[in-house]
């Protein structure tokens, strides 16, 4: 039919966007500065083994940290009347519209040796804390920055559940944890596959929050994939094969993060 | 005489300041199948949702067994619901979600074993006819096998009292005639209280014990289907159920009505002397006969083959009767009508007077248009899977 020339400009975008940078991701990853087709970028990659994993490592906490949060609040936010239900929203997405570095910039000054948490805790006559350029520093700027893409998914399941099914639960006997348990947990998990996918992938990918609140010793990949386009360590043959490895990485989590999710299909966001 | 399980006094319910049921006063029998009947909006719904325990009524009491049971969550009472859009979980097969209650309850006071669970899930699969279907995906059955499960999903915990919300309201004619029958048989064989939400009155006729007529929020009439059907109390009634012909009278005597300015003997008693009073005369009641030997005469309008009988509608004197014979009579023809005692029911005046029982506006379109309403969703796609 001639509707299907509609999605013509959306497959020029795709091509031009999407598909060429993957290509040419591919072909810097085997290749060599002298243009020669080579494995090198995959085996110097042995020496950051360590980033791969505290990257990882990172990104898992706070997608878990985002879950136990996350999920809660769009349970309540579900249960609330409409108009609260909208004003709520608001109050989470609010956050967004504001510049990431800035909101990231101002978790510096709170997270300071000499910032406010400290000053705060010094106040009330608490021994101050050291987060700033910690792992944990990290991980509240991730938990932060991040969780109201977990919020939102799980929330627009749950409220899209048909409130005859928790009828039909109570008529059959059920109270109200076993309602939640039998019939509204298994019908959101979908909104949770996409709110862990949502938090997840940029989590393990990102290079600004390291920088900014971990300081120079908690190298991620998403900074040291920057070094090598950006920094002093010029080589986007090395980046582009980091990057190349971590996306494989990724696409297996998420593969195997739907396969036992099963009958999640919505949560398929790759 | 059974006894008495459930009872509804005075109870009135308020939305937003929109009153959907005025003091319903209502017994429920042990093994009655017994049918909320009314137009959308009647409060038919609501009634049945006052009973599961979804609502609760803004005033009055709800009564189990002679206990007041208006706070008892619906969790706690022994009763099971078949939805009106059947509500099945997505997420479970056939087997788990009639297991469902099975799983999660005590019965007789202890957790059923697997084996129990799994004997009595069986049993229900065989009554329902679904046996075969227990590892099915539900959101790929049909409607009619949806409401089976449905169905399976509440009698496996053995309720007192089964409430049935328009259960066959989503399904094609035919196997909406053929589901009738199983649920009588269902309610007969299980000797389960059925208290049924419809707004079909054939469908209300042919299954219940008790019908409960109902508009505004209002019980109009409660009583057998023959009651109900012979003896309306009011036109309202007497037009939601089957067809029916209402004319001014007045009652000039027990036993002598007069309409349209001539005396009928009937059958009816008790009214005062010259009282006023709507007139039912059914279609069916009405004999035609020769001009010379008619009570009344009237000139045919239009006639409408149905098969079993011509729909004829005749003029009076501008007043339209719709009557059903099985002898034809042209159009434009002159006709003598003669009803025997039996065929008039009197009733008082009511609010409903003169709103209903004229048949000027009568077009044989008319059936196919109410028809129609029915949706044609699934039509014929439903048979078949369903004789597959």
């Amino acid at each position: 039919m001639k509707l299907k020339y509609l999605s013509a400009p959306y497959i020029v975008w795709m091509a031009l966007f999407v598909v060429a940078p993957v290509i040419i991701v591919v072909v810097y990853a085997f290749t060599s500065a002298a243009g020669e087709f080579t494995f090198d970028n995959f085996a110097k990659m042995g020496g950051y083994v360590s980033v791969f994993s505290r990257s990882f490592l990172l990104a898992i906490i706070s997608t878990a940290i985002c879950i136990i949060i996350g999920y809660p609040v769009a349970y309540i936010l579900s249960k609330e009347r409409a108009r609260q239900q909208r004003i709520l929203i608001m109050l989470i997405m609010l956050p967004m519209w504001m510049n990431f570095l800035l909101r990231t910039y101002a978790w510096m000054s709170i997270l300071e040796n000499t910032g406010l948490l400290n000053r705060l805790l010094t106040l009330l006559g608490l021994p101050a804390v050291n987060i700033i350029n910690t792992p944990t520093a990290i991980v509240i700027g991730m938990v932060y920055n991040f969780l109201p893409f977990m919020i939102l998914p799980i929330y627009s399941v749950i409220v899209k559940i048909d409130r005859s099914l928790i009828e039909a639960a109570q008529d059959l006997g059920a109270n109200a944890v076993t309602v939640f348990r039998r019939v509204i947990f298994p019908l959101s998990l979908p909104g949770v596959f996409s709110g862990i996918t949502m938090v997840f992938v940029p989590a393990v990918s990102t290079f600004v929050i390291s920088q900014l609140l971990g300081g120079g010793a908690n190298m991620l990949l998403g900074d040291l994939i920057e070094m090598q386009f950006l920094g002093a360590a010029y080589n986007p043959h090395l980046g582009s094969a980091i990057a190349l490895v971590m996306m494989v990485i990724v696409m297996i989590c998420m593969w195997l993060m739907n396969k036992f999710g099963a009958g999640g299909e919505e949560a398929v966001m790759l | 005489m059974a006894k008495e399980l459930i009872r509804l006094r005075d109870c009135t319910m308020v939305f937003d300041d929109d009153v959907v049921l005025n003091k319903i006063n209502l017994s429920i029998k042990d093994n009655e199948f017994l049918t909320l009947l009314g137009p959308s909006g009647c409060g038919k719904t609501t009634t049945l949702r006052i009973i599961g325990g979804f609502v609760k009524p803004t005033s009055g009491d709800v009564f189990f067994n002679g206990v007041r049971i208006n706070d008892v969550p619906p969790h706690k009472r022994t009763v099971n619901t078949v939805f009106q859009k059947y509500a099945l979980f997505p997420h479970l097969d056939v087997y788990e979600n009639i297991a469902f209650g099975l799983r999660i309850n005590r019965h007789e006071g202890r957790r059923l074993s697997k084996d129990e669970i799994h004997s009595r899930v069986m049993e229900m699969l065989e009554i329902v006819s679904l046996k075969g279907f227990e590892h099915r995906d539900v959101t790929s059955l049909s409607g009619g096998q949806q409401q089976r499960v449905a169905i399976a999903r509440a009698l496996v915990n053995r309720p007192k009292v089964l409430l049935l919300d328009e259960p066959l309201g989503a399904l094609d004619l035919r196997l909406r005639k053929d589901m009738q029958i199983e649920l009588k048989r269902i309610q007969e064989a299980t000797g389960i209280t059925f208290v049924y939400v419809t707004h079909d009155q054939e469908e209300a006729l042919s299954m219940s014990d008790t019908v409960v007529v109902m508009d505004g929020g209002v019980i109009q009439q409660i009583g057998t289907p023959e009651d109900i059907y012979n003896e309306p109390v009011n036109a309202f009634v007497a037009d939601f159920i089957g067809e029916s012909n209402i004319v001014d009278g007045i009652m000039i005597e027990d036993g002598v009505v007069e309409i349209f300015g001539k005396k009928f003997a009937c059958l009816d008693a008790g009214f005062a002397p010259n009282e006023p009073v709507d007139v039912v005369i059914r279609p069916e009641d009405v004999d035609i006969v020769d001009i010379k030997d008619g009570m009344l005469t009237g000139t045919v309008t239009n006639v409408t083959f149905k098969g079993v009988h011509y729909d004829v509608i005749v003029d009076f004197k501008g007043f339209k009767w719709l009557i059903q014979t099985t002898d034809y009579c042209p159009v434009n023809s002159r006709i003598g009508i003669k009803i025997d005692p039996d065929g008039i029911h009197v009733m008082h005046k009511s609010q409903y007077s003169g709103m209903f029982g004229d048949y000027s506006s009568y077009s044989a379109e008319y059936e196919e248009i109410s028809d129609a309403e029915l949706g044609p969703e699934e039509t014929v796609s439903e048979d078949k899977l369903y004789e597959a």
